[in-house]
């Protein structure tokens, strides 16, 4: 790695890190300022007032607003992440760490599975323009971007779960053999439609520029056109979106997590919802923050790998 | 308006409106009229959509839920356009420090994902209100209106008549008020358009999850309800996801038509 690409890369990461810091700050203070009271919440409006004083004190809300942020922030730095207000004993880290496995699992089946199905898919439809095949593709991606997940999802578990028995129902064992088929497939879905409506827009794009004319002239063969000379840089607008579905990803795990009953951080995330568990709903927040920035870092480096032109520095 | 009478996206909004509107004063059942003798019972004379949980009229339901989607979807995307293209256009117009405050708000709420930020924001209310979802559907919702009305306005305020009302010494809100604004209005109409679909979508998501206005019928709280008895009773999961899937579709694809209205250089493009 050449000095300058060291470089942006420190400079990138301080970049991110502010972001992910301003990010939990503005949840932090907006959690704040929505009208309503986590102690109502927790203990329901009908407590005594004294009851109300020790759990107020016990989870520090009834100091000022700097000094809570401070609290928050030297739990932040101590990896801690605070305390669940639910189970005082337990810190939100080990929560969250407990949560993040089965998630990244999920997540990692609905990309793989979004990818497998969008890149030939578009890839194809573009080499075979206007034939049925072309067809077939802009269905399949424009029925895929219709049906919300809300609704995907539990037409998926009846068909496949209550009629055809293929699959476990939800609320099996998660670990159980093709437990992860329907949830990755209502995640993937949505992303895959996108996908493929993408790529194939790149490909068509690239495959009209000079150069690949140029390529064909030279005598270059037509698999070898299409695959190193115009996928490749097809493939670059494609990686922004996939990088711009980050948020469709988590949308939809906190979804499938729910529709499938599953353990997981949407599953965590909703928990501490209804309990109004605050540092719970932060520390999710935060790790997501985080997340979100880190894959932005490691997409500019993927650029340079699919195409050197585009420099870091 | 004759391309918006020939799409049948159009017709699917035009349905929804009427569905919003009347549904209620036609279905004269209430949503809340328990009737435990006759729990999710499929249609018949009586129940044209069949009932949900509680014996619940689901076609009442349904009308109900529809008028709360319109309330809440005309309710954000006005308050998200106002702010939005105010922000925006005074961004564009303005330049420096002001136009990069607005900008890295933009990036940060654009940074997370829509359905974790609104379940966080929402996460202190203990019942949250309808308001309180509009509320916080908007404060994500304006950055949309605010990137769009910046970009045009960049490239608006370098034209000739803005030049011109400036040299004839027309103040900033002058300028701003009847010379941008009005120029935006097209762009922000298609945008606006396909984002009764998304706000549509974003509430029912949060009310399937159980985030929805407390006590208020709406689509993704009954979507839930008929998840929780798809083994026996199908059919409310079925009629209730099927209303949001057409909807949302219908809007996102009314706002192509709304585009190709506006541009004529579009038209018969596929």
């Amino acid at each position: 790695m050449s000095a300058g690409a060291l470089r942006y890369l420190l400079y990138r990461t301080a970049r991110a890190a502010l972001t992910a810091f301003a990010v939990v700050s503005l949840v932090f203070v907006l959690i704040r300022a929505v009208p309503g009271d986590p102690v109502d919440a927790m203990l329901g409006e009908q407590a005594a007032p004294e009851d109300r004083a020790a759990v107020r004190h016990a989870l520090h809300l009834d100091e000022s607003l700097p000094s809570q942020y401070l609290r928050f922030l030297s739990d932040v730095a101590d990896g801690s992440l605070g305390r669940s207000f639910r189970a005082p004993d337990t810190n939100v880290r080990t929560l969250i760490a407990d949560a993040f496995p089965p998630t990244v699992q999920l997540a990692a089946w609905s990309l793989a599975l979004a990818w497998a199905l969008a890149l030939p898919l578009g890839v194809l439809a573009a080499a075979k323009r206007g034939t049925m095949l072309d067809r077939i593709a802009s269905v399949f991606a424009l029925t895929g971007l219709a049906l919300p997940t809300i609704w995907l999802g539990p037409l998926l578990v009846l068909v496949f779960a209550v009629k055809l028995r293929w699959l476990p129902l939800p609320g099996d064992d998660p670990t159980a053999a093709g437990a992860l088929v329907l949830p990755a497939i209502t995640i993937g879905l949505a992303l895959a439609a996108g996908l493929t409506r993408q790529t194939r827009a790149a490909m068509v794009e690239v495959l009209s520029m000079p150069y690949v004319a140029a390529a064909r002239a030279r005598g270059v063969t037509g698999t070898r056109v299409f695959f190193q000379h115009a996928l490749r840089n097809a493939l670059l607008p494609v990686l922004t979106l996939g990088a711009a579905q980050l948020g469709a990803l988590l949308s939809g795990a906190v979804i499938a997590e729910k529709i499938f009953e599953r353990p997981g951080l949407g599953t965590l995330f909703l928990e501490g919802f209804f309990a109004r568990d605050i540092p719970v709903v932060q520390g999710v927040v935060l790790l997501v923050g985080v997340i979100y920035v880190l894959v932005n870092v490691g997409l500019d480096f993927a650029y340079t790998l699919v195409d050197p032109r585009v420099r870091l520095s | 308006m004759k391309r918006l009478y020939y799409a049948p996206s159009a017709w699917i909004c035009a349905a929804f409106l009427l569905l919003a509107v009347l549904g209620p004063l036609v279905i004269r059942t209430s949503p809340e009229a328990i009737d435990l003798a006759h729990m999710y019972e499929l249609p018949s004379d009586q129940h044209w959509l069949g009932t949900a949980d509680n014996g619940v009229d689901l076609a009442s339901a349904l009308a109900h839920g529809a008028r709360l989607a319109a309330i809440i979807s005309v309710s954000v995307v006005g308050i998200s356009l106002t702010l939005g293209a105010l922000l925006g256009a005074l961004a564009g117009m303005r330049g420096g420090r002001f136009d990069a405050a607005v900008m890295a708000l933009c990036d940060l709420l654009q940074a997370f994902p829509a359905v974790l930020l609104n379940i966080a924001l929402l996460s202190v209310v203990a019942r949250p209100s309808v308001e309180h979802v509009v509320l916080s559907l908007s404060v994500s919702g304006w950055v949309l209106y605010a990137r769009l009305a910046r970009a045009e306005t960049l490239s608006l305020r370098e034209r000739e008549f803005v030049s011109a009302a400036r040299a004839l010494g027309a103040t900033e809100t002058r300028v701003l008020v009847l010379h941008l604004l009005p120029n935006l209005g097209g762009p922000l109409l298609v945008q606006a358009t396909t984002n009764f679909g998304g706000v549509i979508l974003m509430e029912a998501t949060l009310s399937f999850l159980g985030l929805g206005p407390a006590r208020a019928v709406s689509w993704g709280a009954l979507l839930d309800q008929g998840s929780s008895v798809l083994l026996r009773f199908p059919h409310v999961a079925l009629v209730s996801g099927f209303a949001i899937a057409a909807v949302v579709l219908g809007f996102n694809l009314a706002g192509d038509v709304v585009r190709e209205a506006l541009d004529p250089r579009l038209r018969g493009r596929r």
